[in-house]
Order: C-alpha cells, then structure tokens, then sequence
C-alpha cells in the first residue's frame, strides 16, 4: 500500500475552477445579447456569428494540429468559440461569410496562434480580426443594416447613433443630434449597428452576472463606462454638438467593449490598480478618437492601443503588498 | 464582521470530525521520539540504549535558545537512538522507547482540578516563561516555533496584546475546535499566563464564525478569567489562521515584510492549543507529551478528535479511526492547504502534528496544468498582496534577483494561489523553490559583510 501513495507538495485540494470553466461563463453571459441579435437581425445574425464560430474552432484546431503539432489541443476549452462570437458580434449582419473567414483567420491565425496559443497573445484576438476587416473592407465594415431588418444581405441599412454624432460633430451642427433614437431604444438595443452591440441592457446584465460569478472583478468595465460617462457628460455642456451620455454609452461597441472585449484576461494588466488605469486611458482614448479621430467608432483601437501597454502597466503597478500601509498606520 | 484586507479564498470546510468528543488513543507499543519537533536547533539525546524512562522523563535536550527539549509520553525502556523518519519524510535522530505500563514522573500532577492564575500568586513573568521553555512547548498550529521565544520579546520591542489563534482555517481540522469545548477554562488560563508572561492586559481570542459553539462558550467563560480578554468572531476566510493574517483581523495592523515579525506592531500570538499546553506545563507541572490531533478524510469510517501521545505511529492513530481505507491515494501531515504528503504511516507523531488526513486516490491526483490565462485570480486571492503567476514565472526561470525584487520572500506558502488557479497551475511548487533559493542568496550575502 505505502508504495503508492501520491506524494506532492501543498496544496492538495483545488477550487475546481477550470479555464473551460470561465470561456463557457463568459459564453454564457455573452447568451442573452446573443439571442436579442436574433430577434434584432433575424437570418443575417445567425449566419453571421455562426460562421464566425465555426471559421475560429477550425482555424484554432487545424493550426493546432497541422502546424503547431500539439498533441494536447486547446480548441474545446472555450476560448476559440469565445472569439468566434466576440468577432461575430462585431460584424454588421449583412457581411458575406467568405469576409468572415478571413477575419477568423486573422483573429485566430494572426492574433492568437502565432504568439503560441491560449494566454500568449498580446492582442485581443477579436479584435485583431475586427480592425484588421475594418482596413481592409471600410465599405462591407461600415454599411450597417437597421435593427428589425432580418435578411442576410438584402438587410437595409441606415444611419447608426454614431455616424449621426460623427456627423453632427463634423458638421457642427447640433440639430442632427435629433435623428437619434431615443434613450431608451438606444439602452434596449432598436438602433443600428454591429449584431452584438446593439443592447446595452443585456451586455450589461451579462457584465454583472461575470462579476457576480467571480470571472471578472468591476475594475476594468467600471473604470471604462465611468471615464466615458464622466467625459461625454461635460462635453455637450462645453458645446452642443456633442451626444448626451446615455447616447455615447449605449452606441456603437462601448458597452461590448467595456464589458467582454477589454476584460478579456490575457491582455488586461493584472493588478487592480493596473486595470483601473487601463480602463480610464481605454475610455479615455475612446472618447477622444470618436470625437476627433476620423473613424465614427473608436472603441477597438482604444482597446488594442491599451493591450500595448499592458506589459508596462504590469511591471509599474503592483498591487498593494501586505505591510506596506503599516509604516501609515502607526503614525496614525 | 472582521477579517484580513487583502486576498484570500474559502475552501470546502469539509469539517468532518466537527462535533466528535475527543478520544484518547491507545498507548502504542513502541514510541519514536524525533529529535527534530521543532523549527530551530534540533534536540540532543541525552538517554542512551537500555535507559529506563518514565512519562515525562526528559529524552533530549535543547540545542539551543531557538530550540525545545523532547520528553518521553511513555513508560518504559529505550531499545535505541538511531535515525527514524519523521513528518519531514526525511530521516532524523530519534529515541526508540519499548512501551512498559504507563508510569509517571511524581513531579507531574494528573488531576484534573482546575489551578486559576489567582491560586498562584507565586508565579511571575519570568518563572512562567521559564517553565514554558523547561516543558518543551512549541506553536501548536503545525508551524512549530520553540514558545519562550516568542515570549521574550528583543530589546526596545514591548507587546501591547496577546492574540490567541483559534481560526483553525485548514479545511478537515477540527482539534482546535474540540479543544475549545472540551477545555476552555484551562483554556483561558492558559490565556491569562501568556498575558502575565509578556506583561499585557489585553488578550483576543480569533474564532471563525464557523464555530458559533466555541465562540459562545468561550464569550461566556471569559470575563470569570481576566477583564481584558475578548472573543473575537471572525468571518471564515483562509488564511486567517496565518499569523500576519490573524493580527490584521483582529486588531487591524499589518506585519511589515521580513524581517519584520509580529512584535514589531505589538502583537504576541500562540495558538488555542498552546495556550492549553501552556496550561498544564505550568499549572500541573507536565511537559508537552500528548496533543490533540485530528484523524479525517471522505473515506476514514470514524474521523475522530484524538488525545494522543507524541511518538504513537501515525499507523496506530488510523487504526483506531477504523483502519486504512482501500482507496487511500495520498496521506497528509495537517490539513489540505499547508500540510505534509506523506511517504509512510510509520512516521510517529510530533508536537506539530494537527492532522492526519487520508485522500482518496481520485483526490489525490492533481489536474494536468493548462497554460497561464493571466486572468489574474492568483493575484486577487494571495494574501500578502504578491503575484504569483510572476514569482512562479521567475522562479521556473531561475531569476532569482527579479525574484527578490518582487518580494518572493514575503510568502507564506498558503497555497492560495494554486488553489485558485483555473489552469491548475503548481505556481506554488515553482514559488517555494524561488523563495528557498532566494533566502539562500540573502543569507549568503550577509554574511559576506
């Protein structure tokens, strides 16, 4: 008997956390917009994001298995499908799939594989696919069906919340700002836009049920959306031109962004104090690209530039040592 | 509720044995004192082959100040000092004594009346702390630290509070818990002598929440003992039953990192167990010979609270929690967070042991690590506020300066952060062997100086 016993080091029991366990949380946070897209976007959602799905878990096994020759494969650990649908969602719901496969390669190929796999890659994978299709395809990446329009590619478009704020901004003309919709169809999701983005009501719900769940902690979304509603709530006093804030935070990918893409965990810094500056400098770049840059949504590069700097903001911003506050304290 | 401020995770309690009555084990037929039951200079012999040796009959002596004599727990004749293995699953100088009746030392007093500090207005600080160090004490907790060191604090340092340790964190453990029940007013004069040792007129006991009967108990027996003592119910949180943890819980102060120690920000801490073995050393004159221990597991029939003597095989104490299971896959020294896999059940019992716990095989195995998803859960749950993922990084790597820089030392091994890993990382493998190396290279460079 003694000859087989397991001997290791502390500690020998687990919390039973997996990394299957939070892809398939966020995946399922990510469901409730998931279905509003179909109800928004009917056959075209449904193309568009299971072709997304389907393109990153082959590309995520073929290279896997063809060219990186691991026998232990990650792609049913969930993080594959969570690009797909993070990419999916960031498509229009008219976008011809032959488009959607190459942002899969990208976004897997590119953005993930060639960095070595899950936990590697510096850059948001979904990301690198978006702004990768939004270079290449500006005419597919920018023509954006209206809500309640269910076909593929027949869907009619229109005008989103934010080329109307891009318009007013640039016309300098604040009466444009009427043709947005109003608050609450912006909040419920009845506006224009990328599939996924839509309803800011659901993403939100999705974000409290991950922090709930203890997948993501408040940092990062919190730090974002305060920094963008702090800002787009002086700037229309400053000057008229400018949206109101429940516009700026419920248009384009913002709420996305906020919630899934920015807290995605391998490429967000990893001490608290680290996450809030990366949120605030996210939302902050965020609100100065969409104003003055001269794309109508800055949300992607925001993130994407922020990814950048993650290592850096990793080796300034420690957390807070046990015993460092002591010194504080006892003078007190 | 109070509890520490940074980090920490809450295992499945899993407190199997919670509610049993403490049983006294068998005496065994042979014991095995080790000479290494403490941290420090290990004990030296002083008995030779064919001794004869009665309860309490001193075996080894201390090796030095940071160290603490070895007394027999039994009667009977020595047959050998010669290497065992012990709970370190190393093999270490130890007296081998054949178990002969169940004679004691007259010095000792067996009865079980209650002595009150009040009963004995001879004793002063120092008699107290003297006895402590003649009767062999050390932490209680499993950390093992020699007692009167603890109670002399250095030149210039004063304590303002004693804090007893009555958390008991690890999951499965219950020893501390039964011993609450079963003996608080030894207990709590045990507490009032630790408190005279160091001269202090506020004492705390921290009790995690989960144990409501011993915080009522112990709430309600206090104040007959000393005015300054306070029960203190904590909200269960691992590793609260760290030291630093403890004092930042209970009194809201936090230990500076090393070579900072507790005396640093006034606070004397001993375990529940300590202060009960405390009790008897210097009330009934009885070195430490005997300690609670707690025999658990899924598939044990009786885990059991168990009153037994130091040097009974651990084999012994299972046997009386009806025996081994048949899918035993891994054997523990102490709890499931901080303890000791076992090599052998032929390990005797030490003044450390708080637990025995016996994994089934599915238990046993660890999860094949994934790769680093940096999603920072490591970070959130260490208790000293430290990055595991990077300690563990730099360790792999061998980066030992980078190490140093980013605080590896300041570790306390409570395996928080491999526990919580999602990826079933062995970050804490990689952190303690960085953290050993790197003491190594501290050490080395001061005494170049």
């Amino acid at each position: 008997m003694s000859n087989r016993l397991v001997v290791s080091l502390s500690p020998h029991v687990h919390s039973g956390d997996s990394v299957r366990k939070n892809m398939y949380g966020v995946c399922l946070a990510l469901a409730p917009a998931m279905i509003a897209s179909l109800y928004f976007f009917g056959l075209g959602a449904a193309v568009v994001m299971l072709s997304s799905i389907i393109a990153c878990v082959f590309f995520e096994w073929s290279i896997t298995k063809f060219i990186l020759k691991r026998e232990r494969s990650t792609v049913m650990d969930g993080s594959a499908i969570l690009t797909g649908i993070l990419l999916g969602f960031n498509m229009p719901s008219n976008l011809p799939i032959w488009i959607i496969v190459i942002g899969a390669l990208v976004a897997i190929g590119v953005g993930k594989m060639t960095f070595g796999g899950l936990g590697q890659n510096p850059f948001n994978p979904a990301l690198v696919g978006r702004v990768f299709l939004l270079i290449s395809f500006p005419a597919q990446m920018t023509t954006w069906p209206v809500s309640g329009s269910v076909e593929y590619l027949d869907a009619q478009t229109g005008a989103t919340p934010l080329s109307i704020m891009k318009w007013a901004i640039q016309s300098g003309d604040a009466s444009a700002l009427k043709d947005l919709p109003s608050s609450m169809d912006m909040f419920l999701g009845m506006h224009g836009g990328a599939l996924g983005e839509v309803s800011a009501l659901l993403l939100l719900l999705g974000c409290v049920f991950m922090i709930v769940r203890k997948i993501i902690t408040w940092h990062i979304p919190v730090s974002i959306l305060g920094t963008v509603a702090i800002l787009s709530a002086i700037l229309p006093v400053a000057n008229p031109v400018y949206a109101n804030p429940v516009a700026v935070l419920c248009g384009g990918g913002l709420m996305l962004g906020a919630c899934f893409m920015a807290t995605d965990y391998v490429t967000s810094p990893m001490a608290p104090k680290g996450q809030i500056i990366y949120g605030v400098a996210i939302g902050a770049l965020t609100v100065i690209i969409r104003n003055w840059g001269s794309y109508p949504e800055g949300m992607s590069f925001a993130i994407l530039i922020m990814n950048a700097f993650t290592p850096l903001i990793n080796t300034y911003c420690k957390p807070r040592r046990f015993g460092e506050v002591a010194g504080k304290e006892a003078k007190k | 509720m109070k509890t520490f401020r940074i980090g920490g995770v809450h295992p499945a309690e899993n407190k199997l044995s919670a509610g049993s009555h403490i049983r006294e084990a068998a005496l065994p037929k042979q014991a095995v004192f080790s000479m290494f039951q403490h941290i420090g200079a290990p004990a030296k012999p002083v008995v030779k082959k064919g001794d004869v040796v009665k309860v309490g009959t001193l075996l080894g002596e201390a090796g030095g100040f940071v160290s603490a004599p070895i007394y027999s727990s039994v009667s009977g004749k020595v047959s050998k000092v010669d290497v065992a293995l012990d709970s370190s699953d190393t093999r270490r100088m130890a007296v081998y004594v054949d178990v002969e009746g169940d004679e004691w030392e007259e010095s000792i007093d067996r009865s079980t009346d209650l002595v009150r500090l009040e009963d004995r207005p001879d004793l002063d600080a120092k008699t107290i702390v003297e006895k402590i160090k003649q009767a062999g004490i050390v932490g209680m907790g499993g950390a093992t630290f020699p007692c009167h060191v603890k109670l002399c604090p250095p030149p210039g340092q004063k304590a303002e509070c004693v804090i007893i340790n009555a958390v008991e964190c690890e999951p499965y453990l219950t020893a501390d818990h039964s011993l609450m029940l079963e003996k608080a007013d030894e207990i709590l004069v045990g507490v009032t002598l630790i408190m005279k040792a160091v001269g202090v007129e506020r004492g705390y006991i921290g009790i995690e929440n989960n144990k409501p009967d011993a915080i009522r108990l112990m709430q309600e027996k206090a104040g007959k003992y000393h005015r300054g003592i306070e029960v203190v119910p904590l909200k269960v949180r691992y590793p609260q039953g760290g030291e630093k943890q403890l004092i930042d819980a209970v009194i809201g102060r936090q230990v500076p990192a090393p070579p900072a120690i507790p005396i640093n920000v006034g606070a004397v801490v001993q375990n529940v167990g300590t202060a009960f073995a405390i009790y008897e050393a210097v009330m009934k004159n009885k070195p430490l010979i005997s300690r609670v221990i707690t025999v658990t597991g899924k598939s044990v029939q009786k885990p059991s609270n168990l009153l037994a003597r130091l040097g009974t095989p651990l084999s012994q104490l299972i046997d009386e929690c009806g025996g081994l299971p048949a899918d035993t896959g891994k054997i523990i020294g102490g709890g499931p967070m901080m303890g000791k896999a076992l090599i052998s059940l032929d390990i005797p019992m030490t003044k450390g042991s708080s637990g025995l716990l016996v994994m089934t095989e599915k238990e046993a195995r660890r999860a094949e690590p994934d790769p680093c998803i940096r999603c920072a859960k490591c970070v959130g749950a260490c208790p000293m506020g430290l990055e595991p993922f990077l300690l563990a990084q730099l360790s792999s790597q061998h980066m030992w300066d980078e190490a140093e820089h980013e605080a590896i030392v300041s570790c306390i091994e409570c395996g928080s952060c491999a526990f919580t890993c999602p990826s079933h990382r062995p970050l804490l493998d990689h952190i303690r062997l960085g953290k050993t190396t790197v003491m190594g290279i501290i050490r080395a460079r001061a005494a170049k100086k």
